[in-house]
C-alpha cells in the first residue's frame, strides 16, 4: 500500500485493504492451477503448430510418431473422430470459430494440424517433433500495411458500431486549425504466465474438466456443443486462472482436441500449450492503424473529432479492434464519428486483450489531442479542460458520475505538472538525459454482465456463500468475500467463500472490469435475501425479541439481527435459526443491470495518467522514470487489490508504449519472435516510480453497491502520457507503437 | 532405459528412478514427483516461473537436466517455510501484494530467497529490480515484488543480527 491511498470505511469489510485470502496458498505453491492436476492414468497430448499462414498440408510422418515408444495416439484430418458440433459454427455469440484438423487446410501460422498423445510428455514432444509436416504453401497475407479494408457490418461480438453526432463535414469546415494523423499499433498477445491447458476426464457422457476460464457457464455450454451432450453434464473446476487478460474466456481449438482425445482413449489426457503456441489459436490484440482528424475553433473547443479504425482480423471470423470507439464519450466535440473497418489477413482470429478497443484507441486518441494542443498553444491539461464533457458527447446523456476534473487535478498537483515548459527538449536530468513529461485521459467502460449467488445462513450463525466466480488475479476470492460478509452483516471470518467451480451459481464473466461488480452484486443481493428470511422468521416468533416487528426493514451487524433504525431489539442469528428448528436459511439474489438504468446514464470509469520520461540525447533509449495515475472509479471494495490491478494496468501501458509488438516474417507469414525473449514485455528494472491515487466517487446509478471497475483503465491514458512526453523529451513525435529507438534517431 | 539419482529434495533424500534422460527437472517435479509447486512459464529460461534453488543457487528448472543432478540438493516453493511458519519471504509478498494470479509467484519468491543469499542488492529498489528481472510477471505486480524483497532482506538480515546479539 502506498501513502497515497486512503482506505475508505464503509461496512465492516468492503473497503479494508486486507491481504488476499488465497494468498497463503499461492506463496507457498498450494493453489492449484488447470495444469497442476496429474489425475490417475493420465496421458499427455502435444499438438504440431502450422509452419506455414497459408496452404495446405500434404504429408505428415505418422508411421515416425506411432513408432516412438510411449505414442499411443496420432490425430490428424484423417483420422480425426468426429464431433457433434460444427467448428466452422459457433456455440454462442461469445465464441470463436475453431480449428480442430476438421481439414487439412492451413489459415495461420501456429493453427493446430495434428495432435499426438502418449503416456509421457517427452514421449508426446517427440512424436510431435517427428511428424514433420510438409506442407502445399499459398501466398500469405499477415501485415495491415497499405490495406484500405472493408466496411464492418456491425452487431454481432467483434463487429464493433461506430457514432456520428452533429454534422461532422461542418465541424471540418468550421476549423480554424487542424490535424490529419495516422497512428499504428501492432499485433499484441496476450501472453498470460500460465499458458492455455486443460486436464479432460470423461466418465460416460459426463465432462470434468480442470480448465483455466474467465466464464465458466458458458464455457460448459461451449465444451457441451462440440460433444453432443447437455451443458450440465460439463464442469470445469477453475479455483485459480494464470493470467486471463482476455484470452480465456473462450473456447479454443486445441483444449477441444485434447478433449476428444481423452474420449477416445477412454483415459484423462493433459494438454499445456508450450509459450511459442500462445501466438495462433488462442487469440491476440488486432493491429490497428487510425486515422484522427481533429479541428478547433478559435478558443480552442473541438469542431470535430473524426476518428476512424482499420483493424485486421483472420479470413474467416471476426474480432474487429473497437479502437475508434475510444472517441466516443471523453472529449466534447461539436461533431463526432468514430468508424471502423476490417482488413483481413492469413492470420489466427484477433479477440479482446485488456482494454478492447480504448488501449489501441486511447492511444491514439490522446496523441492526437497532444498534437492538437500544440496547434492550439495550450498547454495539454489545460486543452484537455477546455473540452471536458459534462454530459455524454453526442448522446448528451448525463454521466451516472464522473470525478474527471478531481483525477486531473489531484494527479497534476502529485506530479508537479505546473513546473512543466511548453516547449519541448527543454528539461535535463544531472546527468544530461532528455527529460520529458506527457498525460493522458484514461476512460474505460463499467458493464454488468448477468450472475446468480446464493447465501446461507447456518444454525451456528455463520455462512456459506456461492458462486461460480473466478479469480485471475483481480483478487475476486478476497473484494467478493468483503462483499459478501457486509450483505451478511458478519465479520468475514465467519464466511465460508466458495468460487471457481462451474457447479456453484453463475458468476456471469470475468471481464470487461464488470466481475466484482456482477458477481458482488449478486452476492450482495442473496445476503439481504438470507437477512430478509432470517427477519421473517424472527418477527414471527413470539419468543423473539424481533417479534412483530412485522413490516419493519431488519439490518444484521456483526452476526445479530436489527430492527432498523432500533438498536434495542435485536438478536443473534444463532438464537433465531436455534428457536426455528437449527435449518439452515438460504437467500437467493442476482445482478443484472436493468435496461432502464443502462439508457438513463453515461457510465464509465476515469482517470489522469502523468508521466516522466527520460531519454538518452546519443542514443534515444527511453525510460520511463515516473507514472502517477489518478482514478475515479466508483466505490473500491478493497484499496490494496485495487492499487495493484490499476498498477498492472499501467504497467501494461508502458508495455504497449515500448515493447509489445509480434513480428510477422512477410515470406512465411509466421511470427518470428513468438518467445519471452524476442516478444518484450516489461520486467521488474523496466518499473521504477509508480503511484496510484483513488478519487472517491458515489454512484448511485451504476448498481446497488456503486462498483465501477478498475481491472483495465490503467491502460488506457498511459500509453498516451508516455508517448507525449517522449515527444516533450525530444520534440520527436512517434505515430506507431511500440515506439522504438530507430523512431527517435535522426 | 532407466537411470537412477539420489537428491536432496526439499530436505529429504530421494532415490528417483528416472524413465527417460529427456526429464528436466522441471517435469520431474511437475509429473512425476507430484510437486505442481513449480510452474511452467515458458520451457525456455525466458521468465523464470520455474525458479527453484539448486545447491542453494536459484535456477531455471526448466534447462536443468533431472539426471545431472545426481547428488545435488533442490528447494523447491514447497520446502520453503518450516512447517506452518511461513519464509520471511513469503510473508513479505503476501503482506506487500507482490503478486495477482500468482502464477510466477513461486519462481518469483524462490528467486528473492537467491537474490538475497547472493547478498548482491541489499535494500536498495533498483539493484532488487534488475536482480528480479530473470522472473516476469504479466500481471505486472513489480511494484509489490520490489518492496517486498526489500522488507525481507531488512527483516531477514535484522534476525540474523538479533541471532548473533
Amino acid at each position: 500500500m502506498s501513502d497515497t491511498m486512503t482506505p475508505q470505511r464503509y461496512g465492516s469489510n468492503a473497503g479494508q485493504p486486507l491481504t488476499r485470502r488465497d494468498g497463503l496458498a499461492k506463496v507457498t505453491g498450494t493453489a492449484t492451477f488447470a495444469a497442476d492436476n496429474t489425475p490417475e492414468g493420465l496421458l499427455y497430448a502435444v499438438y504440431v503448430p502450422a509452419a506455414i499462414a497459408r496452404g495446405r498440408v500434404v504429408h505428415l510422418n505418422v508411421e515416425a510418431a506411432t513408432a516412438v515408444a510411449g505414442v499411443t495416439h496420432v490425430m490428424t484430418p484423417q483420422n480425426r473422430p468426429p464431433l457433434q458440433g460444427d467448428p466452422e459454427a459457433k456455440p454462442n455469440g461469445f465464441s470463436f470459430i475453431v480449428d480442430v484438423l476438421q481439414n487439412d487446410g492451413v489459415r495461420y501460422a501456429g493453427q493446430p494440424i495434428a495432435l499426438v498423445v502418449g503416456e509421457t510428455l517427452e514421449a508426446a514432444t517427440e512424436g510431435a517433433r517427428l511428424l514433420a509436416p510438409r506442407y502445399e504453401v499459398a501466398d500469405s497475407e499477415t501485415t495491415l500495411a497499405g490495406q484500405g479494408g472493408e466496411a464492418v457490418e456491425p452487431g454481432a461480438f467483434g463487429r464493433p458500431g461506430g457514432a456520428e453526432h452533429g454534422d461532422v463535414p461542418a465541424g471540418h469546415a468550421a476549423a480554424v486549425s487542424a490535424i490529419d494523423v495516422v497512428y499504428e499499433t501492432p499485433a499484441q498477445y496476450h501472453n498470460a504466465m500460465e499458458t492455455h491447458a486443460v486436464v479432460a476426464a470423461w466418465d460416460g457422457d459426463r465432462l470434468h474438466l480442470d480448465l483455466p476460464s474467465q466464464a465458466l457457464s458458458l464455457s460448459c455450454a461451449s465444451y457441451a456443443y462440440f460433444f453432443g451432450i447437455p451443458a450440465d453434464n460439463v464442469t470445469i473446476r477453475c479455483p485459480y486462472i494464470g493470467g486471463g487478460f482476455g484470452s480465456k474466456a473462450f473456447p479454443t481449438g486445441p483444449q477441444v482436441l485434447a478433449i476428444l482425445a481423452a474420449r477416445t482413449a477412454g483415459r484423462p489426457v493433459k494438454l499445456m500449450l508450450t509459450r511459442a503456441q500462445m501466438f495462433g489459436p488462442v487469440g491476440h490484440r488486432g493491429a490497428t492503424r487510425q486515422r484522427l482528424r481533429l479541428g478547433i475553433d478559435g478558443g480552442a473547443a473541438l469542431t470535430v473529432l473524426d476518428h476512424e479504425g482499420t483493424a485486421a482480423t483472420s479470413r474467416f471470423d471476426d474480432f474487429i479492434e473497437p479502437a475508434a470507439n475510444a472517441s466516443q464519450g471523453l472529449y466534447a466535440a461539436e461533431a463526432l464519428r468514430s468508424a471502423h473497418r476490417a482488413v483481413r489477413l492469413d492470420v489466427g482470429t484477433p479477440g479482446p486483450m485488456r482494454a478492447p478497443g480504448e488501449a489501441s484507441g486511447s492511444a491514439a486518441l490522446e496523441c492526437a489531442m497532444d498534437e492538437m494542443a500544440l496547434l492550439a498553444g495550450l498547454d495539454p491539461l489545460k486543452f484537455r479542460l477546455r473540452n471536458y464533457a459534462e454530459v455524454e458527447p453526442g448522446t448528451g446523456k448525463p454521466y451516472s458520475s464522473k470525478a474527471l476534473r478531481a483525477c486531473y487535478a489531484e494527479g497534476a498537483k502529485r506530479f508537479g505538472w505546473a513546473d512543466r515548459p511548453m516547449e519541448p527538449g527543454r528539461m535535463r536530468d544531472a546527468r544530461g538525459l532528455l527529460t520529458g513529461w506527457g498525460m493522458g485521459t484514461a476512460l474505460f467502460g463499467c458493464p454488468m454482465f448477468e450472475a446468480e449467488a446464493t447465501a446461507t445462513l447456518r444454525a451456528d450463525g455463520s455462512a456459506l456463500v456461492e458462486t461460480s466466480a473466478i479469480d485471475m488475479g483481480q483478487g475476486a476470492w478476497t473484494a467478493l468475500a468483503q462483499i459478501a460478509a457486509d450483505s451478511l452483516g458478519l465479520p468475514m471470518d465467519r464466511v465460508e467463500f466458495r468460487a471457481g467451480h462451474s457447479s456453484l451459481p453463475n458468476a456471469g464473466i470475468a471481464g470487461g472490469s464488470g466481475h466484482t461488480a456482477t458477481a458482488g452484486g449478486a452476492l450482495h443481493a442473496a445476503g439481504r435475501d438470507a437477512i430478509r428470511k432470517l427477519g421473517e422468521i424472527a418477527a414471527a416468533d413470539p419468543d423473539s425479541p424481533l417479534h412483530g416487528s412485522g413490516n419493519a426493514d431488519f439490518t444484521a451487524r456483526d452476526g445479530r439481527l436489527y430492527v432498523a433504525g432500533d438498536d434495542s431489539r435485536s438478536e443473534d442469528f444463532a438464537a433465531i435459526l436455534s428457536r426455528a428448528g437449527a435449518v439452515d436459511l438460504t437467500g437467493a439474489g442476482s445482478a443484472s443491470r436493468p435496461a432502464a438504468d443502462a439508457e438513463a446514464h453515461a457510465m464509465n470509469s476515469h482517470g489522469a495518467v502523468f508521466a516522466e520520461v527520460k531519454v538518452d540525447p546519443d542514443l534515444c533509449q527511453v525510460r520511463v522514470t515516473r507514472l502517477v495515475g489518478a482514478f475515479a472509479a466508483g466505490r473500491i471494495i478493497n484499496p490494496r487489490l485495487t492499487e495493484s490491478q490499476l498498477m498492472g494496468g499501467m504497467i501494461w501501458g508502458i508495455s504497449f508504449a515500448l515493447h509489445e509488438e509480434a513480428k510477422h516474417d512477410p515470406r512465411s507469414g509466421r511470427i518470428m519472435n513468438a518467445d519471452l525473449a524476442g516478444y518484450h514485455v516489461p520486467v521488474n528494472a523496466d518499473v521504477r516510480g509508480l503511484e496510484v491515487l483513488t478519487i472517491h466517487e458515489d454512484d448511485p446509478y451504476v448498481n446497488a453497491l456503486g462498483i465501477k471497475g478498475v481491472g483495465e483503465i490503467g491502460v488506457t491514458g498511459t500509453v498516451g502520457a508516455i508517448a507525449n512526453a517522449i515527444w516533450h523529451a525530444t520534440g520527436k513525435r512517434a505515430r506507431r507503437f511500440p515506439i522504438r529507438i530507430e523512431d527517435l534517431l535522426d | 532405459m532407466s537411470l537412477s539419482i539420489s537428491l536432496t529434495l526439499n530436505g529429504v533424500v530421494r532415490d528417483i528412478v528416472l524413465d527417460d534422460p529427456r526429464v528436466t527437472l522441471l517435469d520431474l517435479l511437475r509429473e512425476r514427483l507430484a510437486l505442481p509447486g513449480t510452474k511452467k512459464g515458458c520451457d525456455r529460461g525466458q521468465c523464470g516461473a520455474c525458479t527453484v534453488l539448486l545447491n542453494g543457487k536459484r535456477m531455471n528448472a526448466c534447462l536443468t537436466l533431472a539426471a545431472t543432478l545426481d547428488g545435488a540438493t533442490v528447494t523447491t516453493i514447497e520446502g520453503l517455510a518450516d512447517g506452518d511458519a511461513l519464509h520471511p519471504v513469503q510473508t513479505a509478498f503476501l503482506e506487500n501484494d507482490g503478486f495477482q494470479c500468482g502464477y510466477c509467484t513461486p519462481g518469483q519468491i524462490m528467486s528473492a530467497v537467491g537474490l538475497i543469499a547472493e547478498g548482491r542488492a541489499g535494500d536498495d529498489p533498483e539493484r532488487i529490480r534488475e536482480g528480479m528481472s530473470g522472473n516476469i510477471c504479466r500481471c505486472a505486480a513489480y511494484h509489490g515484488i520490489t518492496r517486498a524483497v526489500q522488507e525481507a532482506t531488512r527483516r531477514m538480515a535484522a534476525a540474523e543480527r538479533g541471532d548473533a546479539a
